[in-house]
């Protein structure tokens, strides 16, 4: 695999390729078998471009969600017009807006109803570090301590240009995974509740 | 005003006055009950409209505001109640006077764990039952190791208090089970798209009949009048854009005009002019919103496409002032923070074209609608009696019959000077309060037709205001239209440069209150229209 490319947006286009060409890198240097190789790559073309969300919205940004799915900014373009209500047949979630106190353990098991292969963004402010409410004493700091993050799109709210273009980058991540072996072993996901338990068996 | 004094301290002796712009009377707890009640039930000037109850906690003493308005006088009282009891303090309750102080002294209970007797449910009502410490209280201790946010399910119970003071003076404790034991609770939400936002109902049914609805909140507090106590009076402005987020303009300039008010700055004409277009602006954009998303409920997802349009074409034009889609900040303390945008004029003058048009397709599209007839029309009755009880507000209370636009009864700003009428029916039910929201865009517009030919094209756009804004002592109250119902705005200053408190009474919290009063006897499908007939927000009700 040489570059990731999208139909959507040329390949200088995008801010950050680092990221993306350091798992190419990485996908190069374990070598990948020729038949499992092109079969994750079908796979792959598929899930990226059928990513469906789930509807998840606790404030402000979860309106510009609602913008985005509306005619002007259209995210059916994309492939991600299937906005579930149901974790169980989302691929992905949107964190759109602050997540408090009450809302963890909701947000948690959400999170864990979601099927495997699972991803989620971080959307505005709120749900990257507590944003304005991070002094509150009802307000989680970021949703990073809670779950893995795959995505952040920053902004109070994001505009939905901004929301397109986090998603595009989960699209592209996906298109580096490997399905067979590595999507489904979600190795780094197990590493990350495990540490999670561990500082909190400090505490 | 006097004529209220007199009448007070007639009836009751022991009651202390501050003259204001609002009458104050501070009275003892034991007097309480009965002045309220007798205020209340006064034939001439009815004070049957309780705005809000503001908990306080003045580091001597713990206590209440009471804010009352008569809604045919139009007058406001306030009372105010302390106790100098940390440990166990307990007020009357009038929850047995309006049916919204329920809710708003359940409220009180959760950020000063003021207790009141009388009150059928005292449950905290924002956070869990495990929550040590109460927050809004000076002595708060706020180390997160004591709260940390945990993914452990919540402890709930079926349980809820209530508190009775005996002739002694001792105050008992009843455990009171929420639903009978025998009731199936079906929970519904937090995560549900038909919820609009994080709310819960525990839902008791029998069949397919809502027995009784238990709102459970808290979902998105994220305690916005705590945070506000330790930011300068500019810096708690950018919290208005956040609770309705829809009416970011108009709660902008709720604050505005009280920090105003107490600081005796006036905006200049031409500022109060361009406040007052973009509140009326963010009304079309909100109730356009609003359509969309309570058709969607419905099934009819294809008016979201249709409604978003004239919206994303408000939102252009704020844009083009303001410089962002939803968190505005335009509005600020002696005006408004920037120049329009020289084309201001020109885009709302092709978005008032475009409004008939748009109103008269969505009558054609859904308001005639069978389906919609059918599951809109009688369902979710609510009357004016219950409205006012309940403080429903905005359009949905004047749906109801009640007149209740401040924008009439109080006006602010450049109102006053504005033809324009208060769209008000009768019929109480779903689509009244849907029709209501349809006329009030109609009615917006021609209050932007008039504004547009007030507004000059130069002009000074903020008044003078000090770098560090230190306003004396004292407290103020200011009312204002939100796009859901009346806004209300308590500052109280200690001299310095924060606000010592901040009390946000908002429009949302009663708008899902009254839930389970009229869904009672409904069909649980019928829940998802009500609901959303009553265009609630949840940010804006948990604060």
């Amino acid at each position: 695999m040489k570059q990731v490319t999208t139909k959507s947006m040329p390949y200088e286009d995008w801010k950050d390729n680092e990221y993306i060409e350091n798992l190419v890198n990485e996908l190069r240097e374990n070598g990948v078998n020729v038949l499992v190789g092109s079969l994750d790559k079908l796979i792959n073309w598929g899930r990226s471009n059928s990513l469906w969300p789930l509807t998840f919205a606790t404030s402000c940004c979860g309106i510009e969600f609602v913008s985005l799915g509306a005619a002007r900014f259209d995210m059916a373009r994309f492939g991600w017009e299937v906005a579930r209500a149901s974790p169980r047949q989302a691929d992905f979630m949107m964190v759109a807006g602050t997540i408090v106190h009450r809302m963890v353990p909701v947000f948690r098991r959400l999170y864990d109803q979601l099927a495997e292969p699972k991803y989620v963004i971080a959307c505005g402010g709120c749900a990257i570090s507590g944003g304005p409410f991070r002094k509150s004493y009802h307000v989680a700091k970021g949703i990073e301590d809670i779950v893995p993050v795959d995505v952040f799109v920053p902004g109070c709210p994001p505009r939905p240009e901004a929301m397109i273009y986090g998603i595009m980058q989960l699209s592209r991540k996906i298109k580096v995974e490997r399905f067979f072996g590595g999507v489904n072993r979600q190795q780094s996901r197990k590493e990350f509740f495990d540490q999670a338990e561990k500082s909190e068996g400090n505490d | 005003m006097a004529n209220l004094q007199e009448k007070i301290a007639k009836a009751f002796p022991e009651a202390k006055f501050t003259e204001g712009e609002i009458l104050l009377v501070e009275i003892p707890d034991n007097n309480l009950h009965d002045l309220v009640k007798s205020l209340r039930d006064d034939a001439e000037n009815p004070f049957d409209y309780l705005v809000t109850i503001v908990g306080m906690d003045w580091v001597t003493s713990l206590g209440c505001v009471y804010y009352l308005t008569s809604t045919k006088t139009r007058e406001f009282v306030s009372i105010k109640v302390s106790t100098t009891d940390r440990e166990k303090p307990c007020l009357t309750s009038i929850a047995d006077l309006y049916r919204i102080a329920g809710i708003y002294e359940r409220e009180v209970f959760d950020f000063y764990g003021i207790v009141f007797a009388g009150n059928p449910d005292m449950r905290r009502l924002f956070l869990s039952i495990d929550w040590k410490g109460f927050p809004l209280r000076k002595d708060y201790d706020a180390d997160p190791a004591l709260n940390p946010p945990t993914t452990d399910n919540e402890r709930q119970s079926d349980f809820t208090q209530t508190y009775t003071r005996a002739a002694d003076g001792k105050i008992e404790c009843k455990d009171v089970r929420v639903f009978n034991e025998e009731d199936f609770v079906v929970n519904i939400g937090p995560q549900h798209p038909a919820t609009h936002g994080v709310l819960r109902f525990r839902t008791a049914i029998d069949g397919e009949t809502i027995k009784k609805i238990d709102v459970y909140m808290g979902y998105i507090h994220r305690g916005v009048e705590k945070l506000c106590e330790d930011l300068s009076y500019m810096q708690t402005l950018h919290f208005m854009d956040r609770l309705d987020y829809f009416s970011a303009h108009n709660y902008h300039h709720g604050l505005c005009l009280c920090i105003e008010k107490a600081a005796g700055i006036e905006a200049p004409r031409r500022a109060q002019i361009l406040r007052v277009i973009f509140d009326e602006l963010s009304r079309i954009a909100s109730h356009c919103l609003f359509i969309g998303t309570f058709c969607m409920d419905l099934g009819a997802t294809t008016m979201l496409f249709y409604t978003l349009r004239v919206r994303e074409q408000i939102l252009d034009i704020m844009e083009k002032t303001c410089g962002a889609r939803m968190t505005f900040n335009y509005d600020v303390i002696g005006g408004v923070i920037a120049e329009p945008d020289p084309d201001l004029k020109k885009d709302i003058r092709a978005l008032l074209d475009t409004i008939p048009a748009n109103v008269k397709e969505y009558n054609k599209i859904f308001t005639g609608n069978v389906i919609a007839k059918n599951r809109m029309e009688g369902v979710g009755v609510l009357t004016r009696e219950d409205a006012i009880s309940y403080a429903i507000t905005g359009p949905s209370g004047r749906a109801s019959g009640w007149a209740c636009d401040v924008r009439k009864t109080h006006p602010y700003a450049v109102y006053p000077e504005l033809k324009f009428e208060q769209v008000v029916r009768g019929e109480g039910d779903s689509m009244a309060r849907f029709k209501n929201r349809l006329e009030e865009i109609e009615q917006s517009a021609a209050i932007l037709e008039q504004l547009l030919e007030m507004l000059p094209d130069e002009g000074e756009i903020c008044a003078k205001v000090p770098k560090v804004l230190k306003l004396p002592q004292g407290h103020w109250f200011q009312v204002v239209e939100g796009c859901r119902g009346l806004f209300g705005v308590y500052l109280e200053s200690d001299g310095s440069t924060k606000p010592f408190r901040l009390k946000l009474a908002t429009p949302s919290l009663p708008a899902a209150a009254v839930v389970d009063h009229i869904t009672s006897g409904q069909k649980i499908a019928d829940l998802i229209t009500i609901g959303g007939s009553m265009d609630y927000i949840v940010p804006d009700m948990d604060r």
